[in-house]
């Protein structure tokens, strides 16, 4: 079975933002980017199913013994280095839809839906959310778009007879659900600890295939004012040392702040 | 003029409080738009009592959406039967909560409308007639206000952030059949596993308990969970970046970034030292606790109160303290 995996390269999650002079966008100069965290844990889902569907062959052999990994990209000519890091990992192809991805996750569901309904994917996999706008909503739309099933927050999963089945972490615990594939996945944490890529990925990763092509045009129905940082927080006190505070602290939680 | 639209969630037979926020998010619009406010709930057990609550907090109409079987609405179900009711009707906005099952809902209504969709909104207001949202990006690092430029706007609310506010209408009830086609099938419950853990998600607590590095072992974590009962029904557990990554408590607790970001009235961060993506999932919290032993520790650099401290010296005093407040 081939997995189609879409990726978002955002700011690495340290990274501390700065508001554009204009209001409308953060700074993106000297910003380091990453492969969203989540859909890090995407791309291992796909490795592992295509490796066992391979009866356990690493992904780097398994080019046609358990199915594809295509990684997916709508994004700048700059997220091609995370497509790349994804394929040292251990993907096969990558296919890079350029265009500048806006908050608006409907446009780029519907970008994204347009390239997959030329795939012959059985599953396509995302993470349960990007790490920037966090919306987590692409995925559930992607699905509606193809009419295809979806599971989302899905922490572990295994595929096989033309159905997928999840594990599911909801409210309380885990949900199993069954679906028929085609299918779409949202990812996270679970049992998908990314690997490293190792040297040998690396090398290979230059030389296997990378299309590129412009992202059709869809405009954003959303309109972004502005950016602005949260209210500073008062400063706050250091009430005391050790255990001897702890009266004072349930005063304050008690009589200043009235929390408790 | 058209109407602002609420899907309310139902858990246990009882109207989920974040949807009580939403209902008076939606009167607000609704007054400044003129217009009213409709509240629809999927089609479940006990909606009887549901309904005098929403009325009792500002909406107009009740609307029990049938789902077209006898079963429990699954979500594809659900997003059919809403998203023809919300065309039928041509809502100027739709707010869901920003639930797990709210999360899973929203994005296939939005899509089924092709509307863009907002969601984990923290601020509303209507300028000149138009909805504008505010919505944290980068989980809270920043603060985006924002347009939609088609009706519906669609968008679901952060709990805990909203007052409810009491707003009594008369509540008419209406049974709105199934349409849309129903569920197309294809996706499967086969089950469920209770995980132990709080009765409240820590997205939506009051009170959140969160342990970090410091508390050395996952053992430990007794320490913090008898603090959490002793503040009450309303509190959870949380938990750093760096423990959840070390495999001592589940992901489903972990505060932050690559986790969730938390808005509860009270906020303890027990030896965990604020990592900036840490710090993002909290900093909205109403009053922040820290106890470390480090006193140059980021995190009292957010905390309103802090302790300079073993945390196994000052949480176990600290419940006690709680509880002696509780019984009197």
């Amino acid at each position: 079975m081939n997995i189609t995996v879409c990726v978002k390269r955002v700011p690495d999650t340290e990274t501390r933002i700065r508001i554009s002079e204009d209001g409308g966008d953060i700074v993106r100069d000297g910003v380091k980017y990453v492969l969203s965290p989540y859909d890090e844990f995407a791309v291992e889902a796909a490795l592992q199913l295509v490796e066992a569907a391979a009866g356990g062959q690493s992904a780097a052999g398994t080019a046609a013994a358990g199915g594809q990994v295509t990684l997916l990209s709508y994004g700048p000519d700059a997220a091609k280095e995370s497509l790349r890091a994804g394929l040292a990992l251990g993907a096969h192809r990558a296919i890079l839809l350029k265009g500048e991805p806006t908050m608006d996750g409907w446009a780029t569901a519907q970008v994204l839906a347009a390239e997959l309904a030329g795939h012959d994917a059985g599953l396509v996999l995302f993470g349960v959310k990007a790490v920037d706008d966090d919306q987590q909503q692409v995925g559930p739309m992607v699905a509606e778009v193809l009419g295809y099933p979806c599971a989302t927050s899905v922490a572990a999963m295994d595929a096989g007879d033309g159905v997928v089945t999840c594990r599911r972490a909801v409210e309380g615990g885990f949900e199993v659900v069954e679906m028929d594939l085609p299918a779409v996945v949202t990812v996270t944490k679970g049992r998908y600890e990314p690997r490293y890529a190792s040297l040998r990925g690396i090398m290979m990763a230059r030389r296997k295939p990378m299309s590129e092509k412009e992202a059709p045009a869809i405009e954003s129905g959303l309109v972004v004012d502005r950016l602005e940082f949260p209210p500073a927080r008062p400063p706050g006190r250091i009430v005391g040392e050790g255990a001897d505070a702890v009266p004072e602290l349930v005063r304050l939680l008690r009589e200043e702040a009235k929390v408790i | 003029m058209a109407d602002v639209l609420v899907v309310a969630e139902v858990r246990d037979g009882r109207l989920r409080s974040v949807s009580g926020e939403a209902v008076s998010v939606a009167r607000g619009i609704a007054d400044s738009l003129g217009c009213t406010v409709d509240v629809a709930v999927l089609a479940g057990p006990g909606s009887g009592d549901v309904a005098a609550a929403l009325s009792a907090q500002g909406a107009d109409r009740v609307l029990e959406i049938g789902t077209g079987g006898p079963g429990p609405a699954t979500v594809a179900g659900s997003a059919a039967a809403l998203a023809a009711h919300i065309g039928a009707c041509g809502y100027a906005a739709v707010i869901f909560a920003a639930t797990a099952p709210g999360r899973d809902l929203a994005p296939r209504v939005a899509a089924k409308l092709a509307s863009p969709l907002l969601t984990d909104v923290v601020a509303v207001e209507v300028d000149c007639g138009e909805i504008v949202a505010t919505r944290p990006v980068f989980a809270g690092k920043a603060l985006a206000r924002v347009r939609a430029t088609r009706a519906p706007v669609v968008f679901s609310v952060r709990p805990n952030v909203f007052a409810v506010t009491e707003s009594p209408r008369e509540g008419v009830v209406e049974v709105v059949a199934a349409g849309g086609g129903g569920d197309p099938g294809g996706y499967r419950v086969k089950g469920f596993e209770a995980s132990e853990g709080d009765a409240v998600d820590v997205s939506e607590a009051e009170i959140v308990v969160s342990g970090g590095r410091g508390m050395k072992d996952p053992s430990n974590w007794h320490v913090l969970a008898d603090l959490r009962d002793a503040l009450g029904d309303g509190a959870a557990l949380g938990a750093s970046r760096a423990v959840v990554d070390a495999g001592w408590r589940p992901h489903a607790e972990q505060v932050g970034q690559t986790g969730k970001t938390v808005t509860p009235k009270l906020y303890f961060a027990m030896a965990i030292s604020g990592a900036i993506q840490h710090l993002a999932g909290m900093r909205t919290s109403g009053v922040i606790v820290a106890v470390n032993r480090d006193a140059d520790a980021p995190i009292f650099g957010v905390a309103d109160y802090g302790i300079v401290g073993d945390v196994f010296e000052v949480v176990p005093r600290l419940a006690e303290a709680v509880r002696d407040l509780r019984q009197n």
